[in-house]
């Protein structure tokens, strides 16, 4: 099939950037559409032209990488997948695709469809994690743990921390992605521990860092890539009302 | 003179590790505290040991490519991770996992290595447990366990199909913790352009920002590769887009030996290669050869009416199907090792029989499964397989069977390493899928995320004091050094002369001809002629690439075609490695198979007598021939004997 791509160009961070069409020709349904993108590259590098620049590297599903604003919606219009795992057979021949990076404020455009999400990183550094030192553990099974509760657990932790829940947000709140890491902790007796102190410390970086608020649109749930549930947004917030009632600390 | 020590400590095979901790150097809190460690990767075992190396006190410095430390390759592990917990009661233990990853590796790894290895596989369980990682259960709350190839135990520990996704966010965590904590120091986007050695020792590195282009030094007391595969090599594999042999490569040059670089493996179950643009091979987890069985044509026209689409897979009647691996290996069955079922469909495909457009597929099955435990069950075992599946193929796997072909998908080979994992170069350290060691010719499926959270939780963390401890006198080692200079000096220059170069061809188009040059000659049959004219092609190759090649863009900015140049640049190097490795080793094991050594039945020939070693590869210069020195594999506690699943 034979497309127009609309795609965004920006040089770097301190330029602005617009919109360049190109045109692709022969592309096969059988491609996925990042490597529709990398027919396009090959071409512009022939002709002596820079190449659009995008994250991406397991190109399936789980990296987290690829990062792309497809006719404006975050992955583009398959529900359930990344950008990495949609096929050209979702387009016709003929049509004119919109090609954007992730627009929210705590994730600068680096160039082109590339952003900096170095904000999702620093908000598991305030507390993403369980205090456990390595060795001197004792063993797996010594805790059991109800197969339900880990099974959701797991549901949380499935987030591949791409950053379309912010993207897709109006508020550009991080709140899915947030509630995703403090749910698989507070759901298992090994997260328990901290888990008052954990939500109170996450919450306050994802505030400074500049991510809005929810205001229960739930577009993020609608676009995650892997489904993560809005229910977690319902836990997290239990966990900071009752952590807040009984905490004096600030964070 | 060879300077190949793999200093394996004395004693009995169950005591060396304790033996070697109890007598080894250690560093006192307030020394680690000024001695400085880098760590390039944060994968398993880079994640794993720098945020061991944190909590112990060193000052650590990370260091990798992608934009986040989460997204390193081992994300994308699927099947699951071994240990020796014998939870299921059915007869697993240190010595069966050690003996059954000797014997998958076809009695060609390090004995002591290896038994280390099984015997803290536990901790690691307990460690990613305590840590939060979400592995399946039980309905009692335990912890659940399935079977792999090549073993007749059920060891393998899962979380779902992301058991990779899962264990590496574990140790993320805990690199985070210590992010936090300032003990370590990330720096994400940077691509390792050279090791500076200085007075003999590793002292520090040289990186590319990938941001802006910027060449920085940082030195260190120790350096630690845990850069992962080379797979990428062959262009088309399993790994992800950035995996790449540079590191290791820029190692090598400098003086690191490369141990067995032509043990590749080939993964059985990955979906066929589909069209020319394609940039990369999905794996379909091995874990469905439990419950799939792995079937062609029995005769020659059915085969050729199913790739002219004529003759569906499903009204073929159950006597004119071939389930070659229960036929030839009645023992394991669909279970084998990834190298014999590889080699198997390969062998049916060559044949005449395989199916697809191409003819390079095989069968795998499910219909028996879903009508002896309901679509349900095979749903909930398989469920996103089947979902990524139907994604990238656009067939239900429930209706018809899936289509199959090997892909290549992990590097046994690597930097050659002791049992400290102390490369040759005094002070460099190589970890996980980096360095050569635990799985000799052929690596077991849900092996290397239990070594490479063993070398970087379990390992490291102890063999780098006992080096460290020699260090304590020294200060803080200062960049201005003159090889650090030199190596800034050089690696400025490599990058000016790709950028000048302005040929006519990208750099695709030079990664996909040496992919197909390695996947013909140096792929899942070699040969002794195929493979000396692969060495000639691959030397062709690269003249031309440093005349010919086309990078845009400039140095100073993203320019994801430069960072690709230096990849392949490394890549025909080291393939001219493999295929002179592969040419030397006149035997077949393992992944390694050469057509001149086989059976009659067309089983692998190992020659015991004259190749039970390891090939460590010393560089000798640009354009001179390597010289390969050998570690002689002593097999002191185990009876080699010829690998047999049938
Ligand atoms: C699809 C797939 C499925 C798999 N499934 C399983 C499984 O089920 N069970 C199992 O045991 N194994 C599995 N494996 C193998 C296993 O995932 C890998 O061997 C293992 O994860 C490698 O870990 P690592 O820490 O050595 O390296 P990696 O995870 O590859 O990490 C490499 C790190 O080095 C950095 N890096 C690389 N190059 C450079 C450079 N030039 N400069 C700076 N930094 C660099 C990267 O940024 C990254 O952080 C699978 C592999 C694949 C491809
Ligand atoms: S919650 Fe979903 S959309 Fe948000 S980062 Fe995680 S996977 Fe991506
Ligand atoms: S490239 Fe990894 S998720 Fe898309």
């Amino acid at each position: 099939m034979d497309l127009t791509l609309k795609i965004w160009r920006q040089a770097s961070s301190k330029v602005k950037g617009q919109f360049v069409n190109y045109q692709v020709q022969n592309i096969s349904a059988e491609a996925s559409f990042l490597e529709m993108l990398d027919i396009l590259n090959e071409s512009l590098v022939a002709k002596g032209e820079e190449p659009v620049a995008f994250d991406h590297d397991c190109r399936e599903g789980i990296c987290g990488a690829c990062s792309l604003y497809i006719n404006g919606r975050p992955h583009g219009p398959d529900r359930g997948i990344t950008t990495c795992q949609m096929h050209m057979r979702n387009f016709k021949h003929g049509e004119t695709i919109i090609i954007e990076p992730w627009r929210a404020k705590p994730f600068p455009v680096i160039k082109d469809l590339m952003v900096d999400r170095s904000s999702f990183d620093e908000i598991i550094q305030a507390g993403g994690f369980v205090s456990v030192r390595t060795g001197g553990i004792p063993d797996a099974n010594s805790i059991p743990i109800p197969r339900r509760n880990a099974e959701l657990a797991m549901d949380a932790a499935a987030c591949i921390g791409c950053g379309a829940c912010v993207a897709a947000c109006k508020n550009a709140s991080a709140m899915l992605f947030v509630s995703a890491k403090v749910s698989q902790f507070a759901l298992l007796p090994q997260g328990r521990i901290e888990a008052q102190e954990r939500v109170q410390r996450m919450v306050a970086k994802m505030d400074e860092l500049g991510f809005g608020n929810c205001t229960n649109t739930y577009a993020c749930e609608a676009e995650c890539p892997k489904e993560i549930s809005v229910s977690n947004i319902a836990r997290m917030n239990r966990e900071f009302l009752s952590a807040k009632l009984i905490s004096h600390k600030e964070f | 003179m060879t300077k190949l020590n793999p200093k394996i400590p004395n004693g009995q095979l169950d005591q060396k590790w304790t033996n070697y901790k109890a007598h080894q150097n250690l560093v006192n809190p307030s020394n680690k505290r000024r001695l400085d460690i880098i760590v390039v990767g944060t994968g398993l075992a880079g994640a794993a040991a720098a945020a061991s190396f944190g909590e112990l006190g060193f000052n650590v410095k990370v260091f990798g490519i992608h934009d986040s430390p989460r997204r390193a390759h081992s994300i994308a592990a699927q099947g699951g991770i071994n240990a020796a917990k014998n939870y299921p009661n059915d007869g697993d233990s240190v010595f069966r996992l050690f003996y059954d990853t000797i014997k998958g590796g076809d009695y060609r790894a390090r004995e002591a290595n290896v038994f280390r290895l099984a015997e803290v596989s536990n901790s690691i369980i307990d460690q990613c447990v305590a840590q939060g990682v979400p592995f399946a259960r039980d309905y009692g709350g335990l912890l659940d366990n399935r079977s792999f190839g090549g073993a007749q135990v059920s060891r393998t520990f899962y979380a779902r199909g992301q058991t990779g996704q899962q264990l590496l966010l574990g140790a993320y965590s805990a690199l985070s913790k210590e992010i936090g904590k300032k003990t370590v120091k990330m720096y994400t986007r940077r691509d390792l352009m050279d090791v500076v050695i200085v007075d003999g020792l590793a002292r520090g590195i040289i990186v590319r920002n990938l941001i802006t282009g910027e060449i920085e030094r940082h030195s260190a007391h120790a350096v630690v590769l845990a850069t992962g595969g080379y797979g990428n090599v062959f262009f088309l594999s399993t790994n992800a887009m950035s995996s790449n042999g540079s590191a290791i490569w820029k190692a090598y040059k400098k003086g690191a030996f490369f141990g067995n670089p032509c043990f590749t493996q080939i993964h059985p179950t990955c979906i066929p290669v589909h069209g020319e643009y394609q940039s990369k091979l999905t794996l379909m987890s091995e874990s469905l050869r439990n419950d799939g069985r792995i079937w062609v044509p029995k005769k020659l026209e059915d085969a050729e009416k199913i790739r002219k689409g004529t003759l569906k897979a499903g009204n073929l009647k159950e006597e004119d199907r071939d389930y070659y691996l229960e036929r030839r290996y009645p023992a394991f069955g669909n279970l084998v090792p990834r190298d014999v079922a590889s080699r198997a469909a390969k062998e049916r495909c060559d044949a005449g029989f395989g199916v697809g457009t191409t003819g390079l597929a095989v069968y795998l099955d499910f219909a028996d499964s879903i009508k002896r435990l309901g679509k349900n069950v095979i749903e909930s075992r398989y469920g996103n397989l089947f979902q990524m599946y139907e994604k990238i193929v656009d067939e239900n796997p429930y209706e018809n069977p899936m289509m199959i072909y090997p892909a290549v998908h992990y590097t046994m080979g690597g930097i050659w390493v002791d049992y400290e994992l102390q490369t040759t170069i005094p002070g460099l350290f190589a970890a996980g899928e980096a360095n050569f060691s635990d799985h000799g010719a052929n690596r077991l499926g849900a092996s290397a995320l239990m070594q490479g959270l063993s070398d970087g939780y379990f390992v490291l963390p102890y063999t780098i004091q006992n080096y460290l401890a020699n260090q304590i006198q020294i200060p803080t080692i200062k960049t201005d050094l003159p090889e650090f200079v030199q190596a800034e000096k050089e690696t400025k220059d490599l990058i000016q002369k790709l950028l000048t170069i302005n040929g006519k061809n990208t750099v695709d188009s030079y990664h996909r001809k040496l992919g197909l040059i390695m996947w013909d000659n140096v792929g899942m049959g070699r040969n002794k002629e195929g493979l000396t004219n692969a060495i000639k092609l691959i030397q062709e190759l690269k003249v031309d690439f440093w005349k010919n090649v086309k990078v845009t863009g400039t140095n100073d900015q993203v320019n994801p075609e430069l960072e690709k140049a230096l990849r392949v640049a490394d890549f025909i190097e080291l393939g001219e490695l493999m295929a002179r490795d592969a040419l030397s080793r006149q035997e077949s094991c393992g992944g390694h198979f050469r057509e001149e050594y086989q059976t009659p039945e067309g089983e692998a020939l190992r020659d015991d007598k004259d190749f039970t070693f390891v090939s460590a590869w010393e560089y000798k210069g640009d354009n001179v021939e390597p010289e390969m020195h050998k570690e002689p594999l002593v097999f002191e506690f185990i009876e080699v004997k010829q690998r047999n699943y049938k």
